[in-house]
């Protein structure tokens, strides 16, 4: 018996190692890290910011509140926020934190057990970034406590309780994710939701943070009720664990769904001549695929962009943001959809490699596809001169600044573009793909024509820093032919390195 | 047409191909049978630049491949499903290859009439997406995308493989029709022995990226290759 039970234990560890051993494997043999060790370091520094930012929360939180109001406890304070603060969590997790994906396909006629490779998953999204980030500011706020008196079993007991509640959110996350993820605007019902619990709790009509403050102080007071949010934490587990088993099948998950066709011939874009077969292609890629296709809903993100500043009375006076706003809702397609060229046709890349096409009509189009999208971009945004003339202007200055610049930069980054994008992925546990990475690719496009113009508007005026950034980008016009041969070049110079980057699964 | 001398592929010290002379004539077709990793996909991708030869050089129709781009015009490929656009019917597919290569769509039409019964009826008109067909209805329309636009020079990476035994008597065929009648130059590679003698005029046996023999197709051939591969086996067993 004991033997046994040695041995069932052997076996446990020996499919942990085997899992692991995997993942590792599948991570650091990848042409994508090989090529982007500057982004993982960049990564590294934004986590340890965040690290750093949380840490000095957790250590001058309690002086601070203690300064501020002497006559109310810290931690009630502290408690009276806690909705908030997992209501954020619950946001910025849905956005950025994604279910580990591992690849089940292979595994599923081998010898290992269903339940395993689930329990697996979710246990690995237990050491995600995203649940150990709180401890940096709840273990020193505790200690803070601890040291100013308060009895120290009610502490730890509030500590843990946030801390369990963290990683019920991180369950709660995988299953919100699984709902939507179906849909095309997944993000509106988090949204949505997120929105409501706020303005229910806003104007009182629940008061969620009484609610959760009096929850987490009753269990300071009676450390016992620890067993609730355990109970909630063993729910969402089996919750998740009973969705995803059911989704390792073959014919549930993997499979893929045959889709009826819907055709249209797009004569239209002959009037842009050579590119026009590729033009064509890119408009049926963008909305035959559930990748590229968000890129289309994410433009109404952008398009309203603005409204998040121009009717706010602070913002009136910070011209210097228009252009970066201008940048930003004119260009939202651009950056959205061209930091993936080449990779949207990495899955034929070979092919396309192989057929007598020059490679300047294939870029072309795609420049085509950005510069347009940005002059429509600017039209729809002309509304926004309800908010003053000079927004009007930063835009249009901006719009040219991307038709000039951006757009070409971006071409020229896709030369460096080894990730393969597969379109046709609907693998079992991978549900938006966008991670991180693809929000900090964005940063140098759009704070670069910042720096240019905050710096002028600060030497000068706003005039002339509109006027700066629509020359840029007429520059950029003029030069257009020229700059497309060079980053023609750049393609044709690493060809061979794209090939074999997209013929890579991972 | 196809000329590779001296052309060799290496990884770090691993020598996948080492071809010291190889010459195609146009017209021919031209066979290539081998074991795994002897080279037979190497050998096509660097004859489509797909990747770059270690030392030595490949020409087509003395154009030298990784130097210009004036041979793609009448060259075509079909090596893998990878070559296919999963999000295009086989339709669209077929007038988008056929734009690249200069053709309109009468033309595509009138190249796809011609294979009405190597399509069996489930390729055309299927209102399915490329990547919704199974791998065989795949293969099928990769190949036939690899006809249109008259190339001069075809090349077919296992085309047989994973096709059905009436699709598979249809190819062969169309290939020998291709070589014989239309002269263009068809190089094919292959695990199944019979087909390739069937279809071909002369073939070259890889092993270890070398040719180790270059036949001429004749009765005899099927025999004389069958020996090869099986005392190739035997001698790997002693070895052990």
């Amino acid at each position: 018996m004991l033997i046994l039970l040695i041995e069932k234990t052997n076996s446990i560890q020996m499919k942990l190692k085997h899992f692991i051993n995997l993942e590792w494997k599948q991570y650091f043999r990848s042409a994508y890290w090989q090529k982007s060790m500057a982004l993982n370091v960049l990564l590294v520094f934004v986590a340890l910011y965040f690290v750093v930012t949380f840490l000095a929360l957790g250590i001058a939180l309690y002086p601070i509140l203690k300064d501020t109001f002497p006559d109310q406890d810290p931690l009630n304070i502290v408690n009276s926020y806690l909705f908030y603060w997992f209501l954020a969590d619950v946001i910025m997790r849905f956005f950025f934190q994604k279910l580990p994906v591992m690849s089940v396909k292979p595994l599923l006629t081998l010898p290992v057990k269903r339940s395993k490779v689930v329990n697996y998953v979710l246990a690995k999204s237990c050491f995600s970034f995203f649940n150990f980030l709180p401890l940096f500011a709840i273990i020193p706020f505790g200690t803070m406590l601890l040291g100013n008196g308060y009895p120290a079993v009610s502490v730890v007991s509030w500590m843990v309780s946030i801390f369990i509640i963290t990683l019920g959110i991180n369950f709660l996350n995988f299953i919100i994710e699984n709902f939507t993820s179906e849909t095309e605007l997944s993000f509106l019902p988090i949204i949505a939701l997120g929105g409501s619990l706020f303005a229910l709790n806003y104007f009182n009509i629940v008061s969620f943070t009484s609610l959760v403050s009096g929850a987490i102080s009753s269990i300071y007071d009676t450390p016992l009720l620890l067993v609730v949010p355990l109970l909630l934490l063993v729910v969402l587990y089996v919750l998740n664990y009973s969705k995803l088993k059911a989704k390792l099948y073959l014919d549930s998950s993997l499979k893929t769904k045959v889709q009826e066709v819907n055709a249209s011939n797009l004569e239209w874009t002959r009037k842009f001549g050579d590119a026009a077969p590729f033009m064509q292609l890119d408009l049926k890629l963008i909305w035959r695929n559930k990748r590229p296709r968000s890129s289309i809903f994410i433009l109404l993100i952008g398009l309203l962009y603005g409204l998040f500043f121009y009717p706010n009375p602070v913002y009136q006076d910070q011209s210097w943001m228009f252009a970066f706003i201008g940048i930003f809702v004119t260009g939202i397609f651009l950056i959205n959809f061209g930091q993936f060229i080449p990779a949207w046709d990495s899955g034929y890349y070979k092919m396309l490699m192989s057929q007598n096409i020059p490679y300047k009509q294939y870029l072309k189009s795609k420049f085509t596809l950005m510069a347009v999208s940005v002059v429509i971009m600017f039209i729809l945004s002309i509304p926004y001169v309800y908010f003053g003339w000079n927004i009007l202007l930063a835009h249009l200055a901006a719009a040219i600044y991307n038709i000039g610049i951006n757009t070409h930069v971006i071409l020229y980054a896709g030369s460096f573009n080894r990730k393969k994008i597969d379109l046709n992925q609907r693998a079992a546990f991978n549900y938006q793909g966008t991670g991180a990475v693809q929000w900090l690719l964005g940063i140098p496009l759009m704070f670069l024509p910042l720096a240019i113009f905050g710096g002028v508007y600060a030497l000068f005026s706003f005039e002339i820093g509109c006027l700066v950034l629509a020359v840029l980008g007429l520059v950029g016009v003029v030069f257009h032919q020229k700059l497309m041969t060079i980053i023609t070049t750049k393609y044709l110079d690493s060809k061979y390195k794209m090939i074999q980057a997209f013929g890579q699964d991972n | 047409m196809i000329n590779a001398s001296n052309l060799s592929k290496k990884y770090g010290n691993n020598t996948v191909l080492n071809i010291e002379q190889l010459n195609i004539p146009k017209g021919q077709s031209f066979g290539l049978v081998g074991n795994n990793g002897a080279g037979k996909t190497t050998f096509f991708s660097l004859l489509l630049d797909l990747i770059k030869p270690s030392s030595g050089q490949i020409t087509s129709k003395d154009i030298l491949v990784n130097n210009s781009e004036d041979w793609k015009p009448f060259t075509s490929a079909f090596i893998d499903e990878s070559f296919l656009i999963g999000y295009l019917t086989p339709e669209e597919y077929f007038y988008f290859i056929g734009e690249l290569r200069g053709q309109n769509k009468a033309d595509v039409d009138n190249l796809l009439a011609q294979f009405e019964d190597f399509f069996h009826g489930e390729i055309l008109n299927q209102k399915k997406y490329l990547r919704d067909l199974s791998k065989g209805n795949q293969k099928k329309a990769g190949i036939v995308a690899a006809l249109i636009g008259n190339p001069e020079v075809i090349i077919l990476d296992e085309p047989f493989a994973n096709l059905d035994p009436t699709t598979q008597i249809r190819l062969k065929s169309i290939i020998k029709n291709l070589a014989e009648t239309q002269g263009v130059t068809v190089l094919i590679s292959s695990h199944d022995l019979l087909h390739v003698t069937d279809v071909c005029e002369r073939i070259v046996v890889l092993e270890k990226g070398e040719v180790v023999k270059d036949l001429a197709t004749s009765a005899a051939t099927l025999k004389e290759l069958e020996a090869h591969f099986a005392g190739n086996e035997t001698l790997v067993n002693e070895a052990n």
